[in-house]
């Protein structure tokens, strides 16, 4: 699952879950009964869990884009040494 | 949300925190009820009334018992524990509350109800007390919830008179 993924996963995990809690307990208390309420809730958990826990391909349509190896070796990584040297500048100053 | 088990603990943790919500919620929703029970009792027969060889008076009587309890039935509710006490005073304590008959009622329907009974529990005073006694029949009641709070309530029946004489 790509980071654009996780997000809307969460989101709408939470959504679904709200969304069935609102509707669950007004269907309850509307019809008097509070086994219907669980019932509602119940079915809309497990509706949530079958949408937003497996890796769906829905969740992947972000990719991350990596820097190709080629284009990796063109731009080599700054030497230990320098990186201490400007160390020491800033702790003078 | 990076893993299988990681988005099942988060669904399962809010699922249920949304959950004890709802509940709550349910029990709040308990106090737009607004009961207004009714119960008669009436004394038919005064069966026996005597003087236990330690002492202790008792007496025995049929009792008719109507009520109509379901104004206290809402979508929350599980049971309504009800009991009749005689409640009477004494030089020595100012409330003596005895248990004469008691039920459980699950649901709705059972709830408007008539029964004619002599008492179910026995009806013995800690004393010799109890000749021309004036007592109160006190209809109580616990309502228990499927979630959340309990409520309790009673209605008072006045005006009752025990015999002079033991019979």
């Amino acid at each position: 699952m790509d980071w654009q993924g996780q997000k809307v996963a969460e989101q709408l995990m939470q959504i679904m879950l709200l969304a069935f809690a609102v509707v669950g307990f007004l269907t309850g208390y509307v019809l008097e009964s509070f086994q219907m309420m669980i019932l509602v809730y119940a079915g809309g958990v497990f509706l949530t869990t079958l949408v937003t826990v497996p890796n769906w391909p829905f969740f992947n349509r972000h990719p991350l884009k990596w820097l190709d190896p080629s284009e990796a070796e063109k731009h080599p990584k700054p030497q230990r040494q320098q990186a201490v040297n400007s160390k020491k500048k800033s702790s003078k100053k | 949300m990076h893993s299988f088990g990681y988005r099942a603990n988060a669904l399962l943790t809010f699922g249920l925190s949304i959950l004890a919500l709802m509940c709550a919620m349910a029990s709040i929703s308990d106090n737009l009820n607004h009961p207004s029970p009714t119960a008669q009792v009436q004394v038919l027969n005064i069966n026996w009334f005597q003087k236990q060889p330690n002492g202790n008076d008792e007496v025995s009587m049929t009792l008719n018992i109507s009520a109509d309890l379901q104004s206290l039935f809402t979508w929350n509710t599980k049971q309504v524990f009800v009991f009749l006490a005689a409640e009477y005073e004494t030089p020595k304590n100012s409330l003596n509350q005895i248990s004469l008959w008691d039920a459980i009622i699950t649901s709705k329907e059972q709830a408007k109800f008539w029964i004619h009974t002599s008492n179910k529990y026995r009806f013995i005073d800690q004393g010799s007390n109890l000749k021309g006694k004036e007592f109160n029949l006190t209809m109580h009641w616990h309502v228990m919830p499927k979630t959340g709070k309990m409520f309790a309530n009673k209605l008072i029946m006045s005006g009752h008179r025990l015999p002079e004489k033991f019979r």
